[in-house]
């Protein structure tokens, strides 16, 4: 009944409804809309070297004459699935480590709470750079477990701090007394009571993820040429913003309105399962 | 003279709500001047106005005088001259209402100090002084401490002792006593008493407990949903009350020296003050409501000498002299078919057998030693029986809670036995403690937190039956609203939508759900209001009755529990210190700590009260890290002090176990020199007789 009644909640709500429709017609407009431009991304034309958004060109032509329309669609089509991806798995994390460390306590809260700190010290650009040569080669996909790996530690903490003061609510407790099994009642009544929590930080690692991994590209790490993401977009037109802006305002503005929606659907989400506001 | 004359006084916060519609009162010199109202009456928003006290937000309006002085719209500075010095406030919480990191001396002589020109060393004497008319033990040392060192009692006479650190006018009580046990309350209540006597002040004493009210005030004041809805002396209010609202009131509170049997329960619950209904607010819930009731408020009219009464019929009230009884229905509550069957030939639900609960004392940041051990349950043994309400009471610290989550965990005990429904929880594997968890379910305190919060109501009710594996669950949760006497549309709605009494019964009807033998109910009425709670100690009484269920019923309101109970048990440190049928433990206890529990406990009759014979009980709850040794009783017992030095021997020596009193069925009471008295009704006058 509760998914029943957040999803027509969520409906209802203006601003997920606005960020839903915004979010589609961003993932339509990176897979459908290559297809509709003249040229493919990995076209060049050596005649339109920097020129300004045009009849021919729609967004302009970056500095060996790709087009940038179509090859800011191809990185926008990765950076959605990297951002997306690095931000569910990463809260997602947090909010299992989190709260087991924090409702089991005893042993399960010294080794995982350890481990976080131990992630915590560790230098993770370090890390990345040691375990990065490794997976050359591999599947793209290794790079967003990287990412991921890396950033929920802290959230994780703030979960478990939150989930020590749920851990003694008598709801909580009188699910025990139901009989029904610890690992539910984490799921069922700990980790939506941290919704607020963990929404938030889902839409802020979105965006973290798709600038940290233009940073890692930059340094040879992820995404590589000739292949293309918004980030590494963004990194080389912000070079030269001021002189031609169109090499950086269509990357910059995707990214914005990616997550801008994302934001919204958060909003969205955390209303429609916060039964205190009136939506 | 009147000292502070309230004159129409509204308060209104931000988004046009009106918290308090139109106030007036006058408190006299010397005089004891009582609002009693449920929580959103606007009770406590008044006098908060009054010490210019309110959120900035909030809109005053009207007249506040002390002294003929406006007080509303008084600038800061004078008002601080004010507050503290003719007018003291008295809080419900003492913890939050002292700095925890001053010493208490050190706060009252500062509040010395503010108003009075007087040297450090002499303000700090003068604490001493007032910690010693409030009754604390060794003021110079106590002065000393900090407040958390001061058990709540005492840092509530220490909040007096800073009230009338200046000889104030006019002290203003907010709940001062509501956080506090019975026991501790009595003594507080003698202490304000005092306190009143040195200074002469007026005393505006805001509570919900009419019992306290009764026994104190000179006047009271009845305040519904922002207005006062009749005033009058203490008598006439009580023995004769001309508005509904205040006779449903009167006729709702379960009474220690009531008789068993249905209350009588205000239907509904107050209106939202953002959304007041048209005409009288009380209308809504009002069983004698005519079409007239709708079309306007009523005013507040005088009715008779020095009363006031909001109300279009309370003529018509008093020429046919109606009681609360005559017009709100009482509830038909039918009997059950258990009972029928002698006690000793149902079977046993729960047992209780030595169970000890013991808490190990730790010290130490990194290598952790015991240091100590907390007694908190030492060797209890009960039996419930099937049908029947067991009530255990006791005051916060005596090991009930500890009590009930032993039971509720289905785990051994550390030492004795806990069975349940024949079964011996040390004994059980996993899927016959799941299976027995079907049949012993709890309801909580406090509605609001029992209930999870982002949980569809449907949800929460078929957690456990989903948690059993019953799949038709949605029947089954429009069947449970209903048997609580809520709608099955409700449902798709979250807890916050409900009211306190309404949530108490989504809790209940979670409890309900897998048709359990025994219900664990851990204070269910004691966050509730008045009118509320008596509807659903109904349904509690109706429940049982209908269901055939037995309940292990812990509380600390004895007058709820003689409503509600069969056989009760009083708990001490621990310990059983009394154990029988209800009859015969609120007749004629026979501990000396049950006898002083009974006595404190106010009594909504103002003139039983003013000539009731009370028992104060000394100090404070020992810790129950450090029982005294014997019997654990002995260091606060009345009679205690009065055995000779040879008697006195067993006392410390010797623990003593319950032990049945001859010439009763059931009834033990753990005391060596165990003896009847009434208390309940027993007065001064008696005495003399």
């Amino acid at each position: 009944m509760r998914s029943k009644v957040v999803l027509r909640r969520l409906f209802r709500n203006k601003q997920a409804r606005y960020g839903i429709s915004a979010l589609v017609l961003l993932i339509l407009l990176a897979y459908v809309g290559p297809f509709i431009g003249p040229y493919d991304w990995t076209d060049k034309d050596f005649l339109a070297f920097m020129s300004a958004p045009g009849s021919d060109h729609w967004w302009g032509t970056g500095a060996i004459g790709q087009d940038m329309y179509a090859v800011t669609l191809r990185g926008m089509q990765k950076s959605i699935v990297i951002g997306l991806l690095v931000a569910l798995i990463a809260t997602g994390l947090a909010a299992i480590v989190g709260s087991f460390a924090g409702y089991f306590g005893g042993w399960v809260d010294k080794v995982l709470m350890w481990g976080v700190d131990l992630l915590l010290v560790l230098p993770s650009f370090l890390i990345i750079a040691i375990i990065s040569p490794r997976l050359k080669g591999g599947s793209w996909l290794w790079f967003v477990v990287l990412l991921a790996a890396f950033s929920w530690m802290i959230t994780s903490r703030v979960v478990r701090s939150m989930t020590l003061s749920l851990r003694e609510r008598e709801y909580v407790l009188a699910a025990a007394y139901m009989g029904i099994p610890r690992w539910k009642i984490i799921f069922r009544h700990i980790v939506p009571n941290l919704s607020s929590l963990l929404i938030i930080d889902a839409t802020l690692n979105v965006s973290l993820a798709i600038i940290g991994e233009a940073a890692l590209s930059f340094f040879g790490f992820g995404v590589q040429p000739p292949d293309v993401s918004l980030g590494t977009l963004i990194a080389e037109g912000s070079r030269n913003a001021t002189g031609y802006p169109w090499l950086f305002v269509f990357p910059a503005g995707l990214l914005v309105l990616l997550v801008l929606s994302i934001n919204l659907i958060g909003d969205g989400l955390r209303d429609a399962l916060d039964p205190g506001s009136n939506s | 003279m009147s000292i502070l004359e309230v004159r129409d006084l509204t308060v209104t916060f931000p988004g046009g709500i009106e918290a308090v519609r139109g106030v007036s009162y006058d408190v006299d010199r010397g005089e004891v001047l009582g609002i009693v109202g449920e929580s959103g009456s606007g009770k406590s928003v008044t006098s908060l106005a009054v010490m210019g006290l309110l959120p900035p937000g909030a809109v005053v309006s009207g007249s506040a005088k002390l002294h003929g002085r406006e007080l509303l719209g008084m600038d800061e500075d004078e008002q601080i001259k004010v507050r503290g010095k003719s007018i003291s406030m008295i809080f419900q919480d003492p913890l939050s209402a002292f700095t925890p990191v001053y010493s208490i001396g050190d706060q009252i002589a500062e509040a010395v100090r503010v108003h009075q020109k007087m040297g450090k060393d002499k303000a700090a004497k003068r604490a001493v002084e007032l910690l010693d008319l409030v009754g604390i033990p060794n003021p110079d040392l106590r002065a000393k401490s900090f407040p958390h060192e001061f058990s709540g009692g005492m840092r509530q006479r220490a909040m007096i002792a800073m009230a009338i650190a200046n000889d104030p006018d006019l002290l203003i009580c907010d709940e001062p006593t509501t956080a506090l046990d019975v026991t501790i309350q009595a003594q507080v209540l003698e202490v304000l008493m005092t306190a009143q006597r040195e200074t002469g002040a007026g005393i505006v004493m805001i509570t919900h407990d009419l019992g306290v009210i009764a026994g104190m005030a000179d006047r009271v004041l009845v305040m519904y949903a922002g207005r006062p809805v009749e005033q009058g002396p203490v008598d006439d209010i009580y023995y004769r009350p001309r508005m509904p609202y205040t006779m449903g009131l009167l006729a709702s509170i379960p009474r220690v020296d009531g008789e068993e049997g249905p209350l009588v329960p205000i239907e509904g619950s107050p209106p939202s003050p953002a959304a007041l209904p048209p005409g009288c607010p009380f209308a809504p819930r009002c069983p004698m409501k005519v079409d007239m009731c709708d079309d306007e408020e009523p005013p507040l009219t005088a009715f008779g000498a020095g009363r006031h009464v909001a109300c279009i019929r309370s003529h018509e009230i008093e020429h046919k002299g109606l009681t609360g009884a005559d017009v709100f229905p009482v509830p038909v509550i039918p009997p059950s078919d258990v009972v029928r069957v002698p006690r000793a030939e149902r079977a046993t639900v729960l047992e209780l057998d030595d169970m000890i609960r013991h808490y190990p004392l730790m010290k130490g940041a990194v290598f952790k030693r015991r240091v100590g051990t907390v007694f908190a349950v030492d060797g209890i043994s009960f039996d419930i029986a099937e049908g029947e309400t067991l009530a255990l009471v006791g005051e916060s610290g005596c090991g009930k809670t500890t009590t009930l989550q032993q039971i509720m965990q289905l785990q051994p005990p550390q030492g004795g036995r806990v069975v349940v429904l024949g079964k011996d929880s040390a004994k059980l594997d996993k899927s016959e403690r799941k299976g027995l968890r079907g049949d012993l379910q709890i309801v909580f305190q406090d509605p609001m937190a029992a209930l999870d919060p982002r949980m569809p109501v449907g949800d929460i009710i078929a957690e456990p039956l989903r948690a059993h594996g019953r799949k038709d669950a949605s029947a089954r949760v429009a069947e449970l609203l209903e048997l609580v006497g809520l709608a099955p549309e409700h449902a798709e709605r979250y807890p916050n939508q409900f009211s306190g009494g309404q949530r108490q019964r989504i809790g209940i009807a979670r409890a309900l759900a897998l048709e359990p033998k025994l219900l664990v109910l851990d204070e269910p009425v004691s966050a509730l209001d008045v009118s509320i709670q008596a509807g659903v100690i109904n349904l509690l009484e109706e429940l049982k009755n209908r269901l055939g269920l037995s309940y292990l019923f812990v509380a600390h309101d004895l007058a709820v529990v003689r409503h509600l109970a069969d056989r009760v048990a009083v708990m001490y440190l621990g310990r059983i210190a009394e154990i029988g049928t209800v009859e015969n433990v609120y007749d004629h206890p026979a501990h000396p700590y049950t006898q002083a529990l009974l006595s404190a406990i106010p009594l909504p009759d103002p003139e039983r009260e003013r000539t009731r014979k009370r028992i104060l009980l000394e100090g404070d709850l020992p810790s129950p890290a450090d029982p005294p040794s014997g019997c654990r009783f002995r260091t606060r017992c009345p009679k205690f002090a009065v055995l000779s030095e040879a008697e006195r021997r067993r006392c410390v020596d010797e623990e003593p176990s319950v032990a049945r009193l001859a010439n009763v069925v059931d009834h033990g009471a753990a005391c060596h020199y165990a003896e009847e008295v009434e208390v309940i009704t027993a007065s001064d006058n008696q005495e003399e007789e």
